[in-house]
């Protein structure tokens, strides 16, 4: 009797749970998302303009080209030291999105598969996340050369 | 300039944003909401949409991996009309090489380094 009781307790507590829980955590993680990535955008643009302002010889593109090779240098430190993992408990796809948590998923299972060898281990698994990623990508880019260039001979 | 960066970090932000969504509401992995986001950057910069967004938001556009979709697709496009179809295979990896060697070359330095910690 007691123990059919408790079980009834425990379903609507469980009820209870089903029904708040889930919106919490979505509004939070929404809101952590929203900053985190915001954040490190800001931290590219400050780069951004720094590079403008201590060395204004360079071209824009260049520039262009230089933020995310600082971003990129940035994370792999933050994975190596182990912050950039606790910046995604926070921040969720605020941390996955911008080009630091690519560079996260590259760098974090070459350290991880490090025991099965350098060929094997560090290299082969380097790219198990980013890889389809690229290949995508690259497959993508290369349909709208060609789109770009059926426009071009059309018109 | 404050303004600037209210841009940058309310698109960056709301990117993030959107991504946060799928991963809340589908059961998306972190490569699957990778892939969905570049693809985004591809198919928009073909539309020539995303240079009006990276106009407004600065690097709350560019840094996402919307960003660097659409780079690719912008390197492709620019290579195809100046160098043909060998400009369009190889423009899209031209303009991200850089991102990408160095992503390799920090990946391998850090695998012979750092030793993997036991996780929690």
């Amino acid at each position: 009797m007691l123990a059919g009781m408790m079980y009834m307790e425990d379903q609507r507590y469980l009820e209870l749970i089903k029904q708040r829980a889930p919106k919490t955590r979505h509004l939070r993680t929404m809101i952590a998302a929203f900053f985190v990535g915001g954040f490190i955008c800001c931290i590219g643009q400050a780069f951004n303009d720094l590079c403008a302002y201590f060395f204004p010889a360079l071209n824009p593109s260049t520039i262009k080209q230089i933020v995310p090779l600082v971003l990129v240098v940035l994370a792999t430190l933050l994975t190596c030291i182990g912050i950039y993992d606790k910046i995604g408990e926070i921040g969720g796809a605020g941390s996955i999105i911008p080009i630091t948590g690519f560079a996260n998923s590259i760098i974090s299972p070459a350290i991880e598969h490090k025991r099965e060898g350098i060929i094997n281990g560090v290299c082969a698994n380097m790219f198990k996340i980013a890889g389809p990623v690229l290949v995508i990508g690259i497959v993508a880019s290369v349909l709208s050369g060609i789109i770009a260039l059926v426009l071009k001979s059309v018109t | 300039m404050l303004i600037t960066y209210l841009r940058v970090f309310v698109v960056g932000g709301s990117i993030c944003l959107i991504g946060q969504v799928l991963i809340n509401t589908t059961k998306l992995t972190a490569a699957k909401i990778l892939v969905i986001f570049l693809l985004s950057g591809v198919v928009l910069e073909v539309l020539g949409i995303y240079q009006h967004i990276i106009d407004f938001g600065h690097a709350g556009a560019t840094v996402p991996i919307v960003g660097f979709g659409s780079l690719l697709a912008k390197g492709a496009m620019s290579a195809a009309s100046e160098r043909g179809i060998l400009g369009a295979i190889a423009g899209g990896l031209e303009t991200v090489s850089v991102c990408l060697s160095a992503v390799m070359v920090a990946g391998l330095l850090s695998g012979l380094i750092i030793s993997s910690r036991t996780k929690k």
